[in-house]
């Protein structure tokens, strides 16, 4: 499957196969009015093995939610593209806080119901991978 | 200055809760000499959910701290009712009083609190989820009758799941060395498995599991029992179901230890019988009123008033 190389724009590589539509979401990319390109199952050599992963293009230079990334998928690769060229090459790891990029699950945490409130998330299990809640302390 | 607020019990290190602890006790020895220690301050009560103990205990302990209190006891009278937020509400009230004791049914709605008012805010409650003050009325009743915090085997019993007061109580009283705990629960109410995960397998604390509140009475050194709540539950039958599972009477105290500390959040409904309430190992109206002192001691701390 070919799909066009970018002049200036984001390349989210080496996403967890299957995880791509979700940070397709969280990231707000449909919102764009630009060309994105999410490859499903690609071909991936990471680790000298041979499995699938996932591929974002973004044919524009926005500001990425780095975050968005950590949380979902904390080991994947965003190149940043300027005149054809890989200008840099960022490993992402997960943040220690998440701001306004999921919402309290719990119907009995105040953020159900205040107003103008950041959902705030806090790592409190890195190996585990476990987000809590600042308010409620519920897992995200 | 800057403001310090007590949301959760982990907010105070344990040398702030020795200091509150020797604070509380200093205050029992000499109220005199705290009588006029918070003249012209103002503590505004925020009672978003009612609870007349908790609420009586703030006003109680700021007066007798002599300062004056501004309440707010009902939430359909309030601004809350015509849909003012609770970062709003924080920040009006900074405006008239010096400290806030809040209690809402809102998980976390006292950090939110704490974050917009200008003014410490001490959380009085807030859903399920915290009730420091009770947690320290709670070590202040286990200091003065156990004489220690180290090395006691504590029964919770009840509603495990979502008492507060017992994740809080397991919280602070798993940072001293040497005690263990038996859960005496039914298996809908058991303690939640985020509790014993992170709270007492992480720090190595052994526990045990029970459905048997007369096997495990022998053991204990302290009974933590607590009441099931109506208003955690979604569903009334469940409520009808297991409110009365665990009863304490006289039959089930005769095996326990002579120097049991018997100890309940209150209000009870029928979980401790009243015979027992006679009893010298009945501690939980002396509970009601070491959490006077421990508000009056933390009301002190975070005003940073120096008597």
């Amino acid at each position: 499957m070919n799909i066009d190389a970018i002049q200036n724009g984001i390349v989210i590589d080496h996403i967890t196969a299957g995880r791509g539509m979700r940070l397709y979401e969280l990231l707000g990319l449909d919102a764009l009015d630009v060309s994105v390109a999410l490859i499903k199952n690609a071909v991936s050599h990471r680790n000298g093995g041979v499995g699938k992963k996932d591929i974002i293009k973004i044919d524009s230079d926005i500001a990425i939610n780095f975050d968005v990334l950590g949380f979902v998928d904390p080991g994947v690769t965003v190149n940043i593209i300027r005149d054809g060229q890989l200008v840099e090459k960022r490993r992402i790891d997960m943040p220690e806080r998440l701001t306004n990029v999921i919402r309290c699950k719990n119907p009995r945490c105040i953020t159900s119901t205040e107003r103008a409130i950041d959902h705030v998330f806090k790592l409190t299990d890195r190996r585990n991978k476990v987000y809590r809640c600042i308010y409620c302390e519920t897992k995200a | 200055m800057m403001k310090r607020s007590v949301i959760d019990i982990l907010d105070l290190t344990l040398e702030e809760i020795e200091g509150l602890l020797d604070t509380a006790q200093d205050i029992i020895a000499n109220p005199d000499k705290y009588a006029r220690a918070c003249a012209r301050k103002k503590l505004a009560t925020l009672f978003f959910e009612p609870s007349t103990r908790t609420r009586l205990s703030f006003e109680a302990a700021m007066y007798e701290l002599g300062g004056s209190v501004l309440s707010v006891t009902d939430a359909a009278s309030s601004s809350a009712a015509k849909g003012e937020s609770v970062a709003d509400t924080a920040k009006t009230v900074s405006c008239y009083a010096d400290i806030i004791a809040m209690r809402h049914p809102k998980e976390g709605a006292a950090l939110v609190a704490a974050h917009s008012a200008a003014i410490p805010v001490i959380n009085a409650g807030d859903g399920g989820h915290c009730h420091p003050t009770q947690t320290m009325a709670d070590l202040l009743t286990i200091r003065r009758e156990k004489g220690a915090f180290s090395d006691l085997t504590i029964g919770l019993c009840g509603d495990l799941k979502f008492g507060r007061t017992v994740h809080s109580l397991i919280n602070a009283m798993a940072r001293y060395p040497g005690n263990r705990f038996v859960l005496i629960s039914p298996e809908e109410l058991k303690l939640p498995s985020y509790v014993k995960k992170d709270v007492l397998a992480k720090n190595g604390i052994p526990y045990t599991q029970t459905t048997s509140l007369e096997k495990a009475m022998p053991e204990l050194d302290v009974l933590y029992m607590t009441r099931v709540q109506r208003e955690r539950f979604f569903n009334e039958e469940d409520y009808l179901r297991l409110k009365d599972s665990y009863i304490l009477d006289m039959q089930k105290l005769r095996t326990a230890k002579p120097d049991l500390c018997v100890m309940h959040p209150l209000p009870r409904v029928n979980e401790i019988a009243v015979e027992v309430d006679d009893d010298p190992r009945a501690c939980y109206f002396k509970q009601v009123l070491n959490g006077k002192y421990m508000r009056m001691a933390l009301i002190l701390k975070l005003l940073e008033v120096e008597v």
